[in-house]
């Protein structure tokens, strides 16, 4: 029971307190530019969350078996960037050759995750936060549920921005930011919370 | 030492993972039908959807796949249906070629607004109150929705109405879609007569809104020797099929309505 409860905490706080978006600010660029569309931020948030599960399922083996016992703890970076790019071009191969429905509507956005910071940074937090392997499986679950959320959010936001008249010096890229970072602070509200709710 | 076992160790995944990868390229690769590939790249690319499909690839696959026509691509007309036709091995077709046509002739010297209009410069914002500015209800905006959804720029303003240069035109219709007054058709780019208004109003009223208005008097109607014009809800409108450019209903139109090159 208290292991299921570290596990919920684990999946809330990386969905609303951690968000790798909001408040950790890694994968920014997807954010800013695949947001403009909302069938196109759920298709990309859909994405991040399968690869960065499955980053994290390779990776987590790889820093404890191999990695630990030889000593090679410094070459972290390097092996992920290495594996979570070739992981994601293996599954693409895959894709495309069993299921190409999911393929199809995964579309570009499999090859724009492979060098995704969001997806290294949440192996190597996994990795730094000393989860065990189904805390790290769900810490990246929540990790990507929370950058589907912030997608979402931002592309309904977007969706509202475009509607209005924006001053011409502020029109395009300035009010987008400034918009982002106001969701960003909205989501430090979120601090504290989720302890407070389930740790009691 | 350890630097070499460093070296040793990130070689041995990279090898073992570009391995894989071949391998996985090798094995898995999925055929792609060498027509869908062809007829793709003899398409313009522009992914209009003038033929009716989602974009060039949607199109390619249904000409390489299912049979369609070849003769569909209103913007790479001729040139691309030929070379579609000689790709699949079919015989030519010829391709209808259509341009974008504004029915409204309603300038600023025809016709004065009803009311002033301060808000958001796009057609849809201002139809959306009271069916726009204008007297009539059917006429051209004139704030350039139709402008703006060109892919080619053929589209501009002049006297605050919108018209089309059928040279740059390449008939995609998404203007088509975007004018809210649906004032906008695709006519056949060997047309010569043009109804330019829209009017469905009586005659009276019609003529009281704008001087350039169909009154739908029926005059081309019975002065067409092939029978190419109908007037229906007291607006004329010109069968392309039939029509022989022959100019006769330009000549008896009262208000001047219909054009002609």
């Amino acid at each position: 029971m208290e292991n299921f409860k570290t596990l919920i905490i684990i999946l809330m706080s990386s969905v609303l307190v951690n968000n790798y978006v909001l408040s950790r600010f890694l994968g920014i660029c997807p954010f800013l530019g695949v947001s403009k569309k909302l069938n196109q931020a759920v298709g990309m948030g859909i994405s991040v969350i399968f690869v960065m599960l499955l980053a994290s399922a390779v990776t987590w083996p790889i820093q404890y078996y191999i990695l630990d016992t030889l000593g090679l703890g410094y070459m972290q970076n390097l092996l992920f960037i290495l594996i979570i790019a070739s992981l994601v071009q293996f599954v693409e191969i895959v894709l495309k050759k069993f299921i190409p429905s999911l393929h199809k509507s995964l579309g570009v956005y499999l090859p724009l995750i492979t060098t995704n910071c969001a997806v290294l940074g949440v192996t190597i937090n996994n990795i730094n936060d000393k989860y065990t392997f189904t805390e790290s499986m769900v810490s990246s679950l929540g990790c990507g549920l929370g950058f589907l959320l912030a997608m979402v959010l931002f592309s309904g936001i977007r969706s509202k921005i475009e509607e209005s008249e924006i001053p011409q010096s502020f029109r395009g890229l300035p009010v987008t930011l400034i918009a982002a970072s106001f969701v960003s602070l909205a989501f430090f509200g979120f601090g504290s919370i989720v302890e407070n709710l389930i740790g009691g | 030492m350890e630097i070499l076992l460093a070296f040793l160790i990130v070689f041995a995944i990279g090898l073992i993972l570009a391995v894989i990868l071949t391998l996985a390229a090798h094995f898995m690769r999925v055929e792609e039908n060498e027509l869908v590939k062809n007829v793709r790249c003899a398409l313009p690319g522009v992914n209009c959807g003038a033929c009716g499909y989602a974009g060039c690839d949607e199109y390619a696959k249904a000409v390489a796949e299912n049979g369609e026509n070849t003769n569909l691509c209103i913007p790479g007309s001729d040139c691309v249906a030929k070379e579609i036709a000689k790709i699949m091995g079919t015989e030519y077709k010829d391709v209808k070629e259509l341009v974008a046509f504004v029915n409204c002739n309603g300038n600023c010297d025809a016709t004065t607004s009803k009311a002033h209009y301060d808000g958001q410069m796009t057609c849809r914002a201002a139809n959306l109150v009271y069916g726009g500015p204008g007297k009539c209800r059917f006429g051209c905006l004139g704030c350039g929705d139709c402008v703006r959804a060109c892919p080619t720029g053929a589209i501009y303003l002049n006297n605050g109405i919108a018209h089309v240069n059928p040279d740059i035109c390449i008939g995609c219709g998404l203007c088509v879609s975007d004018c809210p007054k649906n004032i906008i058709s695709l006519v056949p780019q060997t047309a010569k007569v043009w109804v330019m208004c829209s009017s469905q109003d009586r005659g009276a009223v019609a003529l009281k809104n704008c001087k350039n208005a169909c009154i739908g008097c029926k005059k081309c109607e019975n002065a067409c020797p092939s029978g190419a014009i109908k007037v229906e809800n007291n607006l004329a409108r010109i069968d392309y099929d039939l029509c022989t450019a022959c100019g006769i209903c330009v000549d008896v139109c009262p208000t001047k309505c219909i054009h002609r090159i």
